[in-house]
C-alpha cells in the first residue's frame, strides 16, 4: 500500500511518528526504573520507607496541578485549531504555570526530606524513590522549557503548519510525562498508603 | 527547509559554491551520504584502535610468563577492546551502511530529519572521544565490557575510568536512540511510489526490524547506565551489597539489553548478505517472506533469552530450563535463513567476486558460531565452558566471523556506489584469504583452549596441557588478521585514487540505489524508476521477464 508513504501531508506524519516511537522508548527507560523501585521495595530492612517519609495528600493535590495542566495543553491545542490566539497563549501560559507549580512542590517534598536525612545515600529506599522521581522531574522541566520554547516562537510570529506540528509533537510529550507519574504516583505514593 | 535539501545547515552566502570535498562542507553536513560515510571512516579508525588492543593482549598472551603489559594495563585493555569493538565498530558501522543505504534503497532524497542525522552520529564521535579520554584521567575502565557489579562499583573501582565507560555509552546509547527513530521514520514514511512492504529489500527490512530493536533494546541500558552513575557518583545502593542492593540486578538489566544488542549487532548484517548472495548468484532470494518473517522472530525471541547469560549466577533449574530452551529456539529461524541463502546459491551462475567469496565465508564461520551458541544454551555446557576461552571463540565467530565477514562482503559491494571507483579484486583477493586463514588460526583453537580450561580474562597462564602452543597459534593468527587489515587499508588508498571506474550499476544488481550515478548526486536520484515488484532494475533490464508478469508480489 504505497499511499502509507508520502500522504498529504508527510511533515506531520514524520514528526508526530518520531514521537510516539521516541516516547515508547522512555516508557521502558521508566519501566526499568520503576521495576528497580518494586524491586527493592521489600528490601528496605532499616531506615526510612515510602510509608514513613511520604505524604501521599499533599503530593495529591500537586499531582492534580500537573494532570490539570494536561487538560489546559489540550485547551490550548484546540485553541490554535481554530486560530484564535489568546485562547492558544493563555492556555499554554497555564500549563506552564502548573507544572510549574507541580515542580515546586517537588521541590518541597525533596526539601523536607532532607531535612529529615532522608537523602539518595541514606538507603534502598532514598536510592530508588530519588532516582525514580528525580528522572521524572527532570522530564517535567523539559517540558516546561519546550512549551516555554513554543510560547516565545509563537509570540515572535511563528506560525502555521510547522508550528502546530511541533506543538502537537510536543503537547504529546506533556501527557506523556503525566501519564508516568500517574504510574509513579500510584506505585510510590498509594501503594505506600495501602 | 530549502537549506536542508541543499544538504547542510546554513551558510553564509557563496558557501553553497564551495568545493563538495571541503572540510567544513563535511563538518555541517546533514547529507545521509556524508553522514553514512563519516559513520564508516569513524568506525575503521575505531577498528583499527580495538585492533591495536587485541594485538597487545596476543602479544601479551603468547606464551606463558610474559610481562609485556602489567595486570592492570591487561584489564584496562580488554575492557577497552570489548567496549570499542561493541560500541564503536560493529554497532555504528552497521548504522553507517544503513545511513548511507536506507534512503537510496527505498528511493528517497535524505533521511527523514537530516539534523537529527547529524546528531546520532555526533554522538557517536563524542562518546568515543570521552571513552578514550579516560587513559588521560586516571586510567580506562577495566572491569569488562560489561561492567559486573559490584566490581564497578566505586569501593571496588575507585578510578574514574568507568564513569567515562558510563558517560560514554550514555552519549552513544542516546545517539543510537536517535539514529534507530529516524531510520524507522524513513522507511515507514519515504518509500517511493509502489515501494510496498513486500517489496522492500531485505536490507532495508532487516534495518527496519533492527531499529525496533534498538528502541526495545538501548533504554534498558541506559536506565542501568545511569543506575550506575548515580551509586557511583551519589553513593546510592542500587548494585552494591553493602547498602541491601543487588549485583544481580545489573546483570538482568545489563543483558536485557546486551542480548538484543547481540542481534542488533548482526541483523543489518544479515541484510547485507541477502543483497549480496542472489546478486552474484544471479537469482532471486529464495524465500523472501522466510528471510524477512525470520528476522522479525529473531527480534522477538532475542528480547527473551538474556539470562542464557546468566546461568553460572544460579538462578534455579526452571529458569535455567526456560532461558536454555528458548535460546535453543532462536536456532530455529536462524537456521531458515541459512538455508535460505544456501538455496539461493544452489544451481545458481555464481560469481566469485571477493565480495561474494565474503559472504559464502561468512556463510560457514557465523554458522560454526551459531552452533557453539546452540551448544551454550545447553546450560550444562554453559556451567563448564563459560568464562574460558570457548566463549570468546563462540563471540569471535559470530561477531568476526559473523558481521565483519559481512561488512567486508558490503564493502567490495557499495564502495563503488560510494566511491564512484571499483576496489582491487587482485588485493581483495589477498585481503580476503589472508582474512579467512588469519580468523580461523586466531580464533579455532580458542575452542580447544577452552575446552582444555583456559579461563578467559587472565593476563598470564601456567604452561599447563600445551596452553603455550595453542596461545602462540592464536597470536600467529591475529598477527596474520593485522596484516589482512594493513592489505585492505592499501586497497582502499590505491582504489579510491587510481581505481577502475565503477559506473551506475557495476554488478548488474537489482535494487534502487544502482539506478542512480556512483556517487549519486545530491538529491539521489534525477529520476525513481517505477517499482512493481522486488526487483525494480531486474525489470527495467528485461521487461518481457519482468518480475511483476511473471512472479507478480
Amino acid at each position: 500500500m504505497p499511499s502509507a508513504v508520502a500522504g498529504k501531508n508527510p511533515a506531520v506524519e514524520k514528526t508526530k511518528l518520531c514521537m510516539m516511537l521516541f516516547l515508547a522508548s522512555e516508557a521502558l527507560f521508566f519501566v526499568m526504573l520503576v521495576l528497580a523501585y518494586v524491586y527493592f521495595r521489600s528490601a528496605v530492612s532499616s531506615g526510612p520507607t515510602a510509608h514513613s517519609s511520604l505524604d501521599p495528600a499533599v503530593t495529591g493535590v500537586y499531582t492534580v496541578f500537573l494532570l490539570a495542566s494536561s487538560g489546559t495543553v489540550w485547551l490550548a491545542g484546540r485553541g490554535l485549531k481554530k486560530q484564535r490566539r489568546y485562547s492558544f497563549f493563555g492556555w499554554l501560559a497555564a500549563s506552564v504555570m502548573l507544572g510549574a507549580v507541580f515542580l515546586a512542590g517537588q521541590g518541597l517534598e525533596y526539601a523536607k526530606l532532607l531535612r529529615e536525612q532522608v537523602s539518595i545515600s541514606r538507603n534502598l529506599f532514598g536510592t530508588t524513590f530519588f532516582t525514580l522521581t528525580g528522572i521524572h522531574g527532570i522530564h517535567v522541566l523539559i517540558g516546561l522549557v519546550l512549551l516555554t520554547i513554543l510560547f516565545g516562537l509563537g509570540l515572535s510570529g511563528n506560525s502555521g503548519r510547522k508550528q502546530s506540528i511541533a506543538f502537537e509533537s510536543i503537547s504529546l510529550y506533556w501527557h506523556f510525562v503525566d501519564a508516568v507519574w500517574v504510574v509513579i504516583f500510584s506505585i510510590v505514593y498509594l501503594w505506600s498508603a495501602a | 527547509m530549502s537549506d536542508m535539501t541543499l544538504g547542510r545547515l546554513p551558510m553564509p552566502l557563496g558557501a553553497e559554491t564551495a568545493d563538495k570535498h571541503h572540510l567544513l562542507s563535511w563538518l555541517t553536513s546533514v547529507d545521509h551520504k556524508q553522514i553514512g560515510v563519516m559513520y564508516l571512516a569513524a568506525t575503521l579508525g575505531f577498528f583499527a584502535v580495538g585492533g591495536i588492543e587485541a594485538l597487545l593482549m596476543r602479544i601479551q598472551l603468547a606464551w606463558p610468563g610474559l610481562k609485556v603489559l602489567s595486570p592492570d594495563a591487561y584489564n584496562q585493555i580488554f575492557t577497552m577492546h570489548g567496549t570499542t569493538m561493541i560500541f564503536l565498530v560493529v554497532v555504528p558501522m552497521l548504522l553507517g551502511f544503513a545511513t548511507y543505504l536506507s534512503p537510496l534503497m527505498i528511493g528517497a532524497s535524505d533521511m527523514a530529519f537530516p539534523r537529527l542525522n547529524a546528531l546520532s552520529f555526533w554522538l557517536l564521535l563524542f562518546g568515543g572521544f570521552l571513552l578514550y579520554f579516560s587513559f588521560f584521567a586516571g586510567g580506562a575502565p577495566n572491569a569488562g565490557w560489561f561492567s559486573y557489579a559490584p566490581l564497578s562499583e566505586k569501593p571496588y573501582s575507585s578510578q574514574p575510568g568507568t564513569d567515562y565507560w558510563a558517560l560514554a555509552l550514555l552519549a552513544i546509547g542516546v545517539g543510537t536512540i536517535a539514529a534507530g527513530l529516524n531510520l524507522i521514520v524513513t522507511i515507514i514514511t519515504l518509500r517511493t511510489p509502489g515501494l510496498t512492504i513486500r517489496r522492500l529489500p531485505l536490507f532495508v527490512w532487516m534495518v527496519l526490524i533492527n531499529s525496533f530493536l534498538i528502541l526495545v533494546a538501548l533504554p534498558p541500558l541506559n536506565a542501568s547506565l545511569v543506575m550506575l552513575l548515580v551509586d557511583r557518583q551519589l553513593s546510592a545502593h542500587f548494585f552494591t551489597t553493602l547498602g541491601g542492593g543487588s549485583p544481580i540486578l545489573w546483570q538482568h538489566y545489563f543483558w536485557s539489553f546486551g542480548h538484543p544488542e547481540v542481534y542488533i549487532m548482526v541483523l543489518p548484517a544479515f541484510g547485507m548478505i541477502s543483497e549480496i548472495i542472489p546478486v552474484f548468484s544471479r537469482q532471486p532470494i529464495f524465500g523472501y517472506a522466510f528471510v524477512a518473517v525470520s528476522t522479525a522472530a529473531i527480534a522477538f525471541l532475542s528480547t527473551a533469552v538474556w539470562a542464557h547469560h546468566m546461568f553460572a549466577v544460579g538462578l534455579g533449574h526452571s529458569w535455567d530450563l526456560a532461558f536454555g530452551a528458548s535460546s535453543m529456539l532462536i536456532a530455529v529461524p536462524t537456521g531458515v535463513k541459512v538455508f535460505n541463502w544456501t538455496a539461493t546459491m544452489w544451481g545458481g551462475a555464481i560469481r566469485f567476486t571477493t565480495s561474494m567469496k565474503f559472504a559464502i565465508a561468512f556463510l560457514i564461520t557465523f554458522t560454526i558460531g551459531g552452533l557453539t551458541g546452540v551448544a551454550f544454551a545447553a546450560f550444562p555446557v554453559d556451567w563448564q565452558l563459560t568464562d574460558t576461552y570457548f566463549v570468546v571463540a563462540h563471540m569471535h565467530y559470530v561477531l568476526f566471523g559473523g558481521t565483519v565477514f559481512a561488512v567486508f562482503a558490503g564493502v567490495y559491494y557499495w564502495f563503488p556506489k560510494m566511491s564512484g571507483r571499483m576496489l582491487s579484486e587482485q588485493l581483495g583477493r589477498v585481503h580476503f584469504w589472508l582474512t579467512f586463514i588469519g580468523f580461523n588460526l586466531t580464533f579455532l583453537i580458542q575452542h580447544v583452549l577452552g575446552l582444555a580450561g583456559m579461563p578467559r580474562r587472565v593476563y598470564t597462564y601456567p604452561n599447563f596441557l600445551s596452553w603455550g602452543i595453542m596461545n602462540l597459534i592464536s597470536t600467529l593468527g591475529a598477527f596474520l588478521l593485522g596484516i589482512s587489515v594493513l592489505v585492505f587499508l592499501v586497497n582502499l588508498y590505491v582504489s579510491l585514487r587510481g581505481g577502475s571506474t565503477a559506473g551506475d550499476n557495476p554488478w548488474e544488481a537489482w535494487t534502487l540505489e544502482w539506478a542512480t550515478t556512483s556517487p549519486p548526486p545530491l538529491q539521489n536520484f534525477e529520476r525513481v524508476p517505477p517499482v512493481r515488484s522486488a526487483r525494480p532494475l531486474w525489470d527495467l533490464a528485461h521487461p518481457e521477464e519482468a518480475d511483476w508478469k511473471c512472479h507478480p508480489r
